[in-house]
């Protein structure tokens, strides 16, 4: 799958949450997004990035931007070395929340994005990959 | 080692006349100052560092942190402060700190000519310690700087969320731009506030120039929307676009809120509950008058 770009960025602040909003929505621009399926993954990038600020202790975020030949998508990456994630079934529960989100970060992400996967153990930090296609 | 580092700092007691007059004289060469008034200010900061350095019952000399270089913290922030302010770069700021090497330096060698090995440690300990009191400055400075901005950011998050009165009783809060916490809290309170002087019944909350709204946004709104009806007035949110009720429902969240499409919706929405109406007018009356 040729990969037409690919960039990392930092997440350490809210003010960086912000910043991964704007280059994600360039991005998806750029990729040929549909206002609706940009909003979409834009909504995504900010739960997750906002978790990985706010509970993941801060990390980076990968965008790229993918072709497999007929459809063209963005593929978002976020790592982070903090406490990771003990139940991930419980995590993506909507309603649960260890903070005082609403809980429904996770699940929503999850239902923004054409394909999504979250790895995560005690200690191990927390990898969270989502992809959207036009 | 703490006996080394006491000697330069004794070494600036006894020769600190000579000192100052070298320092001064490397300041006003290597940044270049030509205004008297600055050289007299420059002059007095210097000669208030140097005092402090000899008055400071100061026993070590590798961490400025500790309490008894308060002091001679003080007077690196208030230079800071001054250049930030005034609008003075970085390396002009740190340059009054750093000058003191070629002198410090030179009276050292005065001092342990004939000890060639003892000059090299004691010159290292000088240059450690004027390192760290010169990046302790640029930090004072960076500090000064990031709170002119904060500052900035403030008075820009007051100017940008203003309460509007459409109605007698009918408020409207056009939210523009990011949400982020800080400014959803100055939206609320300005918000809540105007339900107090106003009485309003109804109040309009537009997101049209909201670009994203995710789950943080949310909380923010239904907090604010919460808060509002415990003070006995309504929300309307208004200009939720297609793409925002779309997210919206993907991410499974519930706003308990009567929204309408655009604000002239919500307008009218808000008139019909404060039985007003509005009519178009006779033709013929129009003329009339």
């Amino acid at each position: 799958m040729p990969t037409e770009s690919d960039e990392t960025m930092p997440l350490r602040t809210s003010d960086d949450v912000v910043r991964v909003r704007q280059a994600v929505r360039a991005r998806a621009v750029s990729a040929g997004f549909s206002l609706v399926d940009q909003t979409k993954l834009v909504t995504a990038a900010s739960e997750v990035g906002r978790n990985t600020v706010d509970y993941g202790g801060g990390g980076t975020l990968r965008i790229e931007v993918v072709s497999n030949g007929r459809r063209r998508g963005v593929r978002l990456t976020f790592t982070d070395q903090g406490p990771g994630i003990a139940d991930l079934t419980l995590a993506m529960k909507d309603g649960y929340t260890s903070g005082s989100g609403l809980g429904l970060g996770l699940g929503g992400a999850k239902r923004l994005s054409n394909e999504f996967d979250i790895r995560s153990a005690p200690g191990q930090g927390t990898i969270v990959t989502l992809a959207r296609w036009t | 080692m703490s006996e080394h580092r006491h000697v330069i700092l004794s070494l600036i007691d006894r020769h600190h006349q000579q000192l100052l007059a070298e320092w001064l004289a490397c300041q006003k060469r290597d940044a270049r100052i030509a205004d008297p008034q600055r050289e007299k200010e420059i002059a007095g900061l210097a000669g208030r560092f140097l005092d402090q350095l000899r008055r400071g019952a100061i026993a070590q000399a590798d961490d400025i942190q500790m309490a008894e270089w308060q002091p001679v913290r003080e007077v690196l922030e208030d230079l800071s402060r001054d250049r930030a302010i005034q609008g003075f770069s970085p390396s002009e700021t740190a340059i009054f700190v750093f000058s003191l090497k070629e002198p410090l330096f030179a009276l050292l060698r005065r001092e342990f000519a004939i000890d060639a090995d003892r000059l090299a440690r004691e010159t290292w300990t000088a240059s450690r310690l004027i390192d760290r009191l010169g990046l302790y400055t640029i930090e004072s400075y960076a500090r000064v700087r990031e709170e002119v901005i904060t500052r900035q950011q403030q008075e820009l998050l007051e100017l940008s969320t203003p309460v509007v009165e459409l109605w007698d009783g009918i408020l409207a809060l056009p939210l523009i731009g990011t949400l982020d916490s800080a400014r959803t809290q100055i939206v609320m309170e300005s918000l809540l506030q105007r339900i107090v002087t106003s009485g309003a019944e109804i109040a309009i909350i537009d997101i049209t120039g909201v670009p994203t709204v995710d789950t943080l946004v949310a909380q923010h709104l239904i907090k604010t929307i919460s808060a509002a009806r415990l003070m006995g007035a309504d929300c309307i949110l208004s200009g939720i676009r297609p793409q925002i009720a779309q997210t919206i429902v993907h991410l499974g969240l519930e706003l308990n809120v009567v929204s309408k499409a655009t604000m002239a919706d919500a307008l009218a929405l808000a008139l019909r509950r404060a039985n007003k109406t509005i009519i178009d007018r006779e033709p013929s009356a129009a003329t009339r008058t």
